[in-house]
């Protein structure tokens, strides 16, 4: 491959939002914990998008900021809490005083790992054991039943969920975008393969032999992506196995943050829109990076050869 | 050593004597992940923990504030994909126990972790099932957790997230799930079971701080006891130790 095709793809994150985002698009940025892309949700703010389906496993501090930035028209998700430190107070009212209002749809994380798994083999729904006796059918008209054509049995069956665009964080890629992970690996490979874009976002630009050398480790193929962003730190205040840790100080700090609507939008107006970029975001943030550098546990290594 | 403690460490304590060696636990956080990991320090080394993340066999070496926290990967027997976590471990049936918490749990251990008052109109916008109705559907066993109060054991929660033995009217097998429920709900006077036959909850043991009128009080429907009424013991020092010491010095969970 010549070398302007495979330099193509890595540009910066305001020009990967700026062609992947658009208003209306239906977004994800996946991550269940581990590798959240606040920067390429805090650019998305900074770029006002308007009127977005945000979907998500768990909507985190990530998609409570872009509910309070006014970003979103609709959320999709299936859990919707700060684990162990609080609630989603923009969230919170936003449903509950529709302050600003706020479309839901509403799933178990097993329903939503099941859209994108649908959404990633192309099929119009997935089969699952779930949902007998709860009343999450009635809230939501999209989990449905479906009767085995082999068995007779009654399942549950949820719509298959293909987004306009999908953002992943990763530890190391190429320039092509071929994005390995390690550590927890949440649901990124189905909404990936699941959506029409899909942009890599990753801590480290690494040469291809490094992902050729350790192909078990690749989370997304190059094929399937279309912007590569390199972006360091770009988690923060989730985290990358073996870079940063989770900044559960923040988390915790989240909860007065988000139940004050003052207090979150000077959150907003200073490490949002007073910064350009997620280098700026870091740089207002000193000892922030050598408070959470991640220990070092190598792991073991294998051999490839036949 | 002294005999004081606290409601939340008097309840993992228990809940952490619930468990079994060598059992396959699904951990939720808050009170569950206190109880599952003092459990591997005592009577439990062999405990397997999953979380919804996609660790297997963690092997947390500091208190997790969440079920995704990076301790869970480091050492841990295997790190797959949520898919994996849900089809082949959760609805493939490889997990012995499923430990829940809520808002409220009714009569019949249905759980509610959605919303208080209506679902349009919530006065309280709960989280939302996460992994929940799930665990509550393929566990073989679920262990609730919760603080006894009348606003958190109604007669019938406000919407069932996560079914327990009767959901408006129908039994499990009806509903044709698998596991067999909620079977212990830990709360921080008693320990309720729930009773073969009627699959409703009754009160199977006490505290040693706590009384059969001081229990019925905290329940929203007329609690009825089992013919023979346990008592449960006080956590015991070394139980408390661990607790303050190794498993949450930090005090993130315990008060």
């Amino acid at each position: 491959m010549n070398a302007p095709a495979t330099t193509a793809k890595v540009v910066s994150m305001r020009d990967a939002i700026a062609a992947n985002v658009h208003d209306g698009d239906t977004v994800v940025i996946e991550g269940f914990t581990h590798l959240i892309c606040f920067a390429a949700a805090h650019e998305i703010i900074r770029q006002r998008r308007r009127d977005l389906t945000l979907c998500r496993l768990t909507p985190d501090l990530v998609y409570d900021q872009m509910i309070a930035a006014g970003c979103a028209r609709k959320l999709v998700f299936s859990w919707a809490g700060n684990p162990g430190a609080g609630s989603l107070h923009a969230f919170r009212r936003a449903v509950e005083r529709g302050d600003p209002p706020l479309e839901i749809e509403e799933y178990s994380h097993f329903g939503m790992v099941s859209r994108f798994s649908a959404g990633a083999a192309r099929l119009p729904f997935w089969p699952m054991r779930s949902y007998a006796g709860t009343d999450l059918p009635t809230a939501n008209a999209n989990i449905r039943t479906v009767l085995c054509p082999f068995t007779g049995e009654r399942l549950a069956a949820v719509p298959a969920l293909n987004p306009d665009v999908t953002i992943v964080h990763v530890q190391r890629a190429d320039a092509q975008g071929n994005a390995q992970v390690w550590g927890l690996l949440g649901v990124q490979k189905e909404a990936a393969f699941a959506s029409q874009r899909v942009v890599v976002v990753t801590e480290e630009l690494v040469d291809e032999s490094v992902i050729r050398g350790d192909p078990n480790r690749t989370l997304i193929p190059g094929m399937i992506v279309d912007a590569v962003v390199v972006e360091p730190w770009g988690a923060h205040p989730s985290f990358a196995q073996g870079h940063y840790d989770r900044d559960n100080d923040f988390y915790v700090a989240w909860e007065p943050i988000s139940r004050d609507p003052a207090k979150l939008r000077a959150y907003l107006a200073e490490f949002v829109f007073g910064v350009a970029d997620r280098a700026e975001y870091c740089a207002l943030q000193p000892g922030l990076q050598d408070r959470l550098r991640a220990t070092e546990r190598m792991s073991g290594r294998v051999n490839y050869g036949f | 050593m002294g005999s004081e403690y606290s409601p939340q460490e008097m309840m993992a304590c228990v809940a952490a004597r619930e468990l079994r060696d060598g059992e396959v636990v699904f951990v939720g956080i808050g009170l569950p992940n206190l109880a599952c990991n003092l459990a591997r320090a005592l009577h439990a080394p062999n405990l397997t923990l999953i979380y919804e993340s996609g660790a297997v066999g963690a092997v947390p070496e500091r208190l997790p504030l969440s079920i995704g926290d990076p301790t869970l990967v480091t050492g841990s027997l295997m790190v797959c994909s949520m898919a994996d976590v849900f089809q082949c471990f959760l609805q493939g049936g490889r997990i012995e126990v499923g430990f829940l918490g809520g808002a409220q749990i009714d009569r019949w251990g249905n759980i509610n972790t959605t919303v208080i008052g209506s679902y349009d109109k919530p006065q309280v916008r709960l989280p939302g099932s996460g992994g929940a109705a799930e665990i509550a559907a393929h566990a073989k066993r679920t262990v609730l957790v919760s603080m006894l109060s009348p606003r958190a054991f109604p007669e019938a929660v406000d919407f069932i997230t996560s079914p327990g033995h009767k959901c408006r009217g129908k039994s499990r097998t009806e509903l044709g799930m698998s596991g067999s429920g909620p079977v212990t709900v830990i709360t921080d006077h008693a320990i309720l079971e729930v009773e073969e036959g009627t699959g409703e909850l009754v009160l199977a043991a006490l505290y040693p701080t706590s009384t059969e009128s001081g229990v019925r009080e905290r329940v929203g429907w007329e609690l009825r006891s089992n013919p023979s009424l346990a008592s449960v013991a006080a956590p015991t020092a070394h139980e408390l130790e661990l607790l303050r010491t190794v498993i949450d010095p930090n005090r993130r969970f315990l008060a």
